[in-house]
């Protein structure tokens, strides 16, 4: 289930949001865009985002998923496909690999829609459904600090 | 009343993790290390192919393993005898690595040996042919693999890592007069999605076709500049003699 994995990076980065802003925001709604051509199934990350969020500094938060479909470009006539799965991924017109995806490899967080005068829920600690982390919320420790180039 | 506002993120859902492994790949690339992401469903061949592709490339390059499939102990025994550092990587539940887990990996490793001092860094992922395509752990190639044993339709299936791939290897072709399995159709299915990937149908049990995987591994690593261990071995990169098992 990396639906799991996948929210827990979302709160990640939805936290690190949260923490350019002085006063909580109250986050209302978060617009995702996932392309057909990923390993995400929408519904089952729905379903771990509002598990997720449940009794956290985002509860009552929702989660849109705008799915965007899968679109490559045939190299051999310009023409624009979407390829059937059932088919293959070669163009219909020209049989041509897919080479170009015009859309559908989109994972992303588009917009955050919330308000800065509602009381929300108390701040979460810093990763509510990850491993047991250090507060912080940077990244691992780093491998080498004088290796950095 | 209360007022909504909306912030424009236009990030990567997984920035988290993108992030991560651009800093494993900023170590990576100051320790002069090429790293190789190797997937596959379970079982397809991944330890084996490793086992036969650290002895091919013995004295020709200073390797290392981070092992992040190690079912059984076994596993570990199979790579230990080939003189390379391994470490394993504990995953959970987890069902493919992610940038901090091979980032913890890497502190593992640095307790065995200078990372700088190696040039070629193995990762063995969860067998999965889902999300370990989604998930980078800074690599600079990713390797997958695929059985004649799991079906043709296979790359179609799961089509998100074969177009990750930068390598794709059909193994067990020692098995194809025993499998209902038509080697032409994987390659093409796979060019569907991946015309450029390298596509070379290997068998770990009589050696057939590992000479290829090899030759465009060097390939890669050359046109990478990844060439700082010169081979000592007159044939370093030849194939491995197939060896008994
Ligand atoms: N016949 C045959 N069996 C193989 C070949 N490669 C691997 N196997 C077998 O497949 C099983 C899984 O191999 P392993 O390397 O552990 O796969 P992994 O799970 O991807 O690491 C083992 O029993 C191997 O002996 C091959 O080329 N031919
Ligand atoms: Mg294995
Ligand atoms: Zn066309």
């Amino acid at each position: 289930m990396h639906e799991v994995d996948m929210t827990r990076c979302l709160l990640q980065a939805l936290e690190d949001w949260r923490d350019q802003h002085s006063i909580q925001p109250c986050v209302e709604q978060v617009h995702l865009l996932v392309g057909e051509f990923t390993c995400v199934e929408p519904s089952q990350l729905r379903l771990s985002f509002a598990a997720a969020v449940q009794d956290t500094w985002l509860a009552g938060a929702r989660l849109s998923i705008v799915s965007v479909p899968l679109v490559g470009e045939c190299l051999a006539c310009g023409n624009s496909y979407r390829p059937d799965p059932a088919c293959g991924y070669a163009s219909p017109c020209c049989g041509h690999p897919l080479e170009t995806i015009l859309s559908g490899r989109e994972l992303k967080i588009q917009r955050i829609d919330y308000s800065r005068s509602r009381i929300c829920g108390p701040p979460a600690p810093a990763n509510p459904c990850g491993p047991p982390t250090p507060s912080s919320p940077a990244p691992s420790p780093c491998i080498c600090p004088s290796a950095t180039p | 009343m209360h007022m909504s506002v909306s912030d424009t993120m236009n990030i990567n859902l997984l920035a988290v993790n993108d992030q991560q492994a651009r800093h494993n790949r900023s170590h990576f690339d100051a320790w002069g290390l090429f790293c190789i992401n190797v997937m596959s469903s379970p079982g397809a061949g991944k330890t084996i192919l490793l086992e036969h592709t650290l002895r091919a490339l013995h004295g020709a390059h200073a390797m290392a393993v981070l092992e992040g499939d190690m079912t059984t102990q076994l596993d570990a025994q199979r790579l230990a005898g080939l003189g390379v550092p391994v470490v394993p990587i504990t995953t959970g539940r987890a069902c493919h690595l992610d940038a901090a887990m091979v980032s913890t990996g890497l502190q593992l490793l640095r307790q065995q040996c200078d990372p700088a001092s190696l040039d070629l860094l193995w990762v063995e992922n969860v067998g999965n042919l889902v999300c370990p395509a989604e998930f980078a752990v800074g690599e600079h190639c990713k390797l997958a693999l695929l059985s004649v044993t799991e079906g043709d339709d296979k790359p179609l299936k799961y089509p998100v890592m074969f177009r990750e791939a930068d390598c794709v290897l059909i193994t067990k072709v020692d098995l194809l007069p025993h499998v209902p399995a038509d080697l032409g159709r994987i390659g093409r299915h796979v060019r569907q999605i991946n015309p450029h990937c390298g596509v070379f149908p290997v068998s770990a049990l009589t050696g057939a076709g590992l000479g290829d995987w090899l030759a465009w591994l060097a390939q890669r690593l050359r046109a990478n500049g990844r060439q700082r261990h010169p081979p000592r071995r007159a044939s370093g990169l030849k194939p491995p003699s197939p060896t008994a098992t």
